[in-house]
């Protein structure tokens, strides 16, 4: 399975993956973290039951330094 | 309210280290600051652990967001990762000025605030515009004194009066301050709250900065609500004439 994570190309090995599970591999923080998959916004509450696609595009975000 | 005893809501922007901007938060007193949202992979681990051991509360940002699109979308995720209402909207014009495109802006503050979010939008220092804001629903107006990070103060204050004059929600001048006396002005001028970020992050010493924002911020609002006396054109004698001694 082929992901754009953050603007850079993932590959993952097995055909299922949870954005829990992907978020899990990109940091440890959960809370001010957020993610959207294909420009939508996917509640935390979702994560667990949310699979990643073929060609998704995720974003996955967090708080830093800014005015 | 949001902005808390302090009156000072403090943008993190700027900070050349954590600990120079926890300092700041310890002296400026502020109990509200911004932060913005960035991939994981770009965005330093330990701001969010700090804030949290600070008892300070987070202020998410659309910072970069030119469209009402992306602001609505980036207030959506804001909620998602900080499990909070508040939204403090920019949606910016041009890269030169960095000041707010009014039209987008309105647009999303319509939107954000009919999604149950408080805005607090980031706007110019147009009455007008900020009446439209207040009326669409925002919990609050910002506007800039003069271009973020300018330093520059407040290039018109009759205006910032005129937005005080003209709505009901408190007013936080946002952008533009550059040092204690610009904070006092804003307080003097009848804003409600000052929000501060490069005039404090950037400073040769933020702790220092951040604790003369905090005086001048409490000073102007005091001598805001203690009704200054009225400018004359000429001399009023402070000592009585009554009494004084004839040669």
């Amino acid at each position: 399975m082929r992901l754009t994570v953050n603007g850079r190309e993932h590959v993952e090995s097995g055909e299922m993956l949870s954005v829990a599970a992907l978020v899990a591999r990109l940091t440890e923080a959960r809370r001010g973290v957020a993610v959207a998959v294909n420009g939508a916004v996917v509640p935390r509450s979702t994560w667990e039951t949310s699979r990643l696609a073929d060609g998704d595009a995720v974003e996955v975000l967090t708080a830093t330094q800014g005015g | 309210m949001f902005f808390g005893e302090s009156r000072l809501v403090l943008g993190t922007g700027g900070a050349n280290s954590l600990a120079a901007l926890e300092e700041a938060i310890t002296a400026s007193g502020t109990e509200l600051v911004t932060v913005a949202l960035r991939r994981v992979d770009a965005a330093g681990p330990g701001l969010l652990p700090m804030l949290d051991r600070l008892g300070v509360r987070v202020l998410p940002n659309t910072a970069g967001c030119y469209t009402a699109g992306d602001a609505i979308k980036t207030a959506h995720l804001a909620r998602d990762a900080f499990e909070t209402d508040l939204i403090k909207l920019e949606v910016i014009g041009d890269e030169r000025t960095l000041l707010p495109d009014g039209v987008e802006l309105l647009r999303a503050a319509e939107t954000l605030a009919g999604d149950g979010f408080t805005v607090l939008p980031y706007t110019s220092d147009d009455p007008i515009l900020a009446r439209r804001l207040a009326d669409v629903g925002c919990a609050a107006v910002m506007p800039a004194g003069s271009p973020i990070g300018s330093g520059l103060g407040i290039s018109n204050p009759h205006h910032i009066r005129l937005i005080r004059q003209s709505v009901e929600v408190p007013v936080v001048l946002d952008a533009g301050i550059g040092t204690a006396s610009d904070a006092a002005l804003a307080m003097e001028l009848g804003c409600d709250a000052v929000l501060i970020a490069s005039a404090i992050t950037r400073a040769d010493d933020p702790g220092g900065m951040a604790s003369a924002m905090r005086h001048a911020v409490l000073a102007g609002r005091l001598a805001y609500t203690s009704g200054r006396i009225p400018r004359r054109h000429h001399a009023l004698a402070s000592t009585s004439d009554e009494g004084r001694a004839q040669w």
